[in-house]
């Protein structure tokens, strides 16, 4: 049905801007299947916000023709989660990479996913930070040495996001390739529609600081087994795989969204007041 | 003619119920239409611990604590010298302890006050389910001309729910107390006043603060939990719930300012009560909001610091990080309250001053009137309801720039959900339609646009309560912020009565700074004396780098958790007389 009274194309959903990232950059096809999948769901723009934080890929509110919000380092989360309790008629997006929003921004990544929410983030993981030139990041194997911040490489475990996610009570975990837009936007699509807080890792690889990352594309392979409701079986999953098994929804929950009601009690400020009169 | 009025502490351990008195105390005290004041002072246990209630009672408003304290009634002595400094007590001074709990410590005695004894806990015992402080409660009453009936309305208010068998014993042991008193030495008895003049209300500061927030239009308010603060937030949890309003409870500081920034960009007004470690946090944020021109009202609890300090002590030494804190230039707004009533007034001004000027304003309330309780004559309406200026439609073949350079600084907002104007707000500096930009042009354009708005602002007469002791204030003026004008208005008074002229400047508007107004308010002054509670005399140093003060201007100012009283002030003020 979509398909046919379709009202906007993926067009629609982009600005006129020039996005400052490197040819071959993951983001770009990140990019795509997000206008792609807001055009299927139909969303008027201007009922649409798109938040991030800091990094390459949290430029891309400025690429979109949505409300954007670009904040500070690792704090797009609560940035979103206080525009969507306060404004629950809008869609909202948070988009990042794996340092803004696994390190500086850890905290608020464990709480978001507890208060469940109904936001989707969007995690443009590429196990590096870019925008400071190439040093790593919560999820760079401990034995990468081509940064100069860790010469011997960093000798600690990487951050295990979507595992994390499942512990800290996200009600969707997905892990796409941007090396297929066509399924991502399939996916982004889930996850706007799926109620609460919808976790979407997004293997976009780093082709300037992380050069190796262009065989991911051979390397992917699409996840062999559905999505469950059982988040232990899906962590279990997890955990055991080799972080390449992409294309599937791992996750769905159904823990109802945080959603505080605005609704007047019959109150009124003379009632506050009256408490105070002697 | 001076303030008359009483002064009075009660002390005691944790269990002693010394805070649970002073309330009893202060709102028999209001029944009896009295004024009174009451802050608490207490040791750093979570619970128990030792604990201070000091009380002021007058027939007419109070503006501040005395010099001394006319009675310190101690229900038992443990730790109480720990507050031996922030209870100054003269000859005057009465000392009334419980012999069962032996004798005053010799810190309390450097003033050589008198002292008497009372055997709460022996008369107490004699009671069913009869308490010293009750006991305590009775004495006080007596010696300060409390009618033992504006107490009765009180415990019967409070101890409904526990029946009547609870209240029979409590007035049993107040009665008691009463009895007792008439062994004790005389005290400064207050009159008993027939009728209060006009209606008053029984606030603290912290809960004027949540008042003022909501008054002034805040629907959204994010929430992290801290001495002194929790007080408004936990007010306005239940508060905004009755007027559709949201409170929600965030991971930390750094998400309850970016959860305010996020809902105001949604278009509601929203805002944060913290403490100085909470606002260091926040310091970055502050700065998104000032670039991305996002109003949002955070209020700073001021307590002792550096670092974790003094968490449950007063200190106004947040001035520097609030004024000078966010880096970059960051053109913002600091505004202080100079009372418990004030917290309402500046608060709901700050909501005002942030939506009109789409800009953070911080708020530096402190612990001294955040947690004092206050009997004042019921705050006045005011006009101020945070208004933004918004776009709310496209203009044909014009694209919508969000940062538009206007005369006034001030750039309509778009709130998301209106169609044709969507636009990216941005902590990268930007043009005038929201895009990043790096170019020195747009920089410039925008540094002086979100300059403009603070600067051609009218900000009205609020921005220093201005009192003079008599018209043609004299050649001195008091200039001062904060809680530290509670005294300095009372030294002024004080001054006054014994025949002298001055002027208090008390600055509620502490950035942007006011040089010609200030000038026009120090206009015939040739001596100054700057009062403020902090170690490095900040607010004095504010005000030379931004003011032409009188070339004779001294600096009274001390750490915390100690404030100057009134004497202190005046003096200095006696000196310039002499």
């Amino acid at each position: 049905m979509e398909a046919v009274t379709r009202k906007y194309k993926a067009k629609d959903y982009k600005s006129e801007l020039k996005p400052i990232w490197c040819p071959g950059c993951g983001d770009y096809t990140v990019l795509n299947a997000l206008t792609r999948a807001l055009a299927e769901l139909g969303l008027a723009p201007e009922q649409v916000a798109v938040v991030s934080g800091i990094g390459c890929s949290s430029r891309i509110p400025a690429y979109t023709s949505v409300y954007g919000f670009h904040g500070v380092h690792g704090r797009a989360l609560p940035v979103a989660t206080g525009l969507k309790l306060a404004r629950p008629d809008l869609t909202v997006l948070v988009t990042g990479g794996d340092g803004d929003g696994f390190s500086i921004g850890g905290n608020h990544f464990l709480h978001a996913c507890r208060r469940n929410v109904d936001l989707t983030y969007i995690v443009m993981d590429n196990q590096v930070y870019g925008m400071t030139k190439g040093q790593a990041s919560p999820t760079t194997a401990p034995d990468w040495e081509g940064s100069k911040l860790t010469p011997e490489g960093t000798g600690i475990n990487p951050f295990q996001p979507l595992v994390v996610g499942l512990a800290s009570g996200a009600n969707f975990v997905a892990r796409v390739s941007s090396s297929d837009p066509v399924n991502m936007a399939q996916i982004i699509v889930e996850a706007i529609r799926h109620p609460g807080f919808s976790l979407v890792q997004v293997l976009s690889p780093c082709v300037t600081f992380r050069p190796e990352q262009a065989e991911w594309r051979d390397i992917v392979r699409t996840a062999v087994v559905d999505y469950t409701d059982d988040a232990a079986r899906a962590a279990r999953r997890l955990m055991t795989d080799d972080g390449f098994n992409v294309g599937k929804v791992l996750y769905k929950g159904e823990r109802p969204p945080f959603r505080p009601e605005f609704e007047k009690t019959n109150g009124s400020i003379a009632e506050l007041e009256a408490r105070f009169l002697l | 003619m001076t303030v008359q009025s009483v002064s009075l502490v009660i002390a005691g351990s944790g269990g002693a119920g010394v805070v649970t008195a002073g309330s009893l105390l202060l709102d028999a005290a209001a029944n009896a239409g009295w004024y009174a004041l009451m802050s608490r002072s207490s040791g750093p246990q979570i619970r128990g611990g030792e604990a201070a209630a000091m009380l002021r009672f007058a027939t007419e408003p109070i503006m501040s604590h005395d010099d001394s304290f006319h009675l310190l009634m101690a229900i038992d002595w443990e730790n109480i010298s720990r507050f031996s400094a922030e209870i100054p007590l003269v000859e005057a001074s009465l000392i009334v302890g419980d012999p069962a709990h032996g004798d005053a410590p010799a810190a309390l005695l450097s003033g050589k006050p008198r002292q008497a004894a009372l055997p709460m806990s022996e008369i107490a015992g004699r009671i069913e389910n009869g308490r010293p402080n009750m006991v305590a409660l009775g004495a006080i009453a007596a010696l300060i001309g409390l009618p033992p009936e504006a107490m009765q309305a009180v415990v019967e208010k409070n101890l409904r729910r526990k029946g009547q068998a609870a209240i029979d014993a409590s007035m049993t042991a107040f009665h008691a107390g009463v009895a007792a008193a008439a062994d004790l030495p005389a005290i400064a008895k207050l009159p008993a006043v027939a009728a209060a003049s006009g209606p008053r209300w029984s606030i603290t500061g912290n809960e004027a603060t949540g008042l003022g927030v909501i008054r002034g239009g805040v629907r959204f308010v994010a929430a992290y939990p801290i001495t002194p603060a929790t007080e408004v937030l936990e007010w306005l949890a239940p508060s905004l719930a009755k007027v559709g309003g949201v409170l929600v409870q965030a991971e930390d500081e750094l998400a309850s300012i970016n959860q305010i920034i996020g809902a105001s960009y949604g278009g509601v007004p929203a805002m944060t009560a913290t403490s100085g470690p909470g606002l260091s946090l926040m310091i970055e944020s502050l700065g998104l909001a000032v670039a991305a021109e996002v109003p949002v009202v955070v209020v700073d609890v001021m307590r002792v610091g550096p670092s974790t300090g003094i968490a449950t002590k007063s200190e106004q030494s947040d001035l520097n990080i609030a004024v000078y804190g966010l880096h970059g230039d960051a053109p913002h707004i600091v505004v202080a309250p100079n009372s418990v009533a004030d917290c309402l007034f500046t608060t709901q001004w700050a909501v005002h001053l942030a939506e009109a000027m789409q800009t953070p304003t911080l708020v530096l309330s402190d612990q001294a009137m955040g947690q004092a309780r206050a009997i004042i004559p019921r705050p006045a309406e005011l006009a101020f309801i945070g208004q933004r200026i918004t776009a709310t439609a496209a203009v044909e073949g014009e694209r919508y720039q969000r940062y538009a350079v206007t005369a006034s600084g001030v750039s309509p907002m778009a709130i998301p959900g209106t169609a044709g104007l969507t636009h990216t707000a941005d902590g990268l500096e930007h043009n005038e339609f929201g895009t990043p930009s790096s170019q020195a042009s747009d920089h410039h354009t925008q540094m002086d646009k979100r300059s403009r708005k603070l600067t051609q602002f009218n900000y009205g007469d609020h921005w220093a309560d201005i009192e003079d002791a008599e018209v043609g204030a004299g050649d001195t003026a008091i200039i001062t912020w904060g809680s530290s004008t509670g005294p300095a208005r009372e030294a002024l008074r004080r001054f006054s009565d014994a025949g002298g002229k001055a002027r208090l400047i008390s600055v509620r508007l502490i950035a942007p700074v006011q040089p010609e107004k200030m000038a026009a308010a120090l206009k015939g002054i040739t001596r100054a004396v700057v009062v403020e509670q902090s170690h490095s005399g900040q607010f004095h140093r504010m005000l030379r780098a931004f003011y032409d003060l009188p070339r004779e201007t001294c600096s009274l100012h001390q750490a915390g958790p100690l404030a100057f009283g009134p004497g202190r002030i005046l003096e200095q003020l006696n000196t310039w007389r002499a």
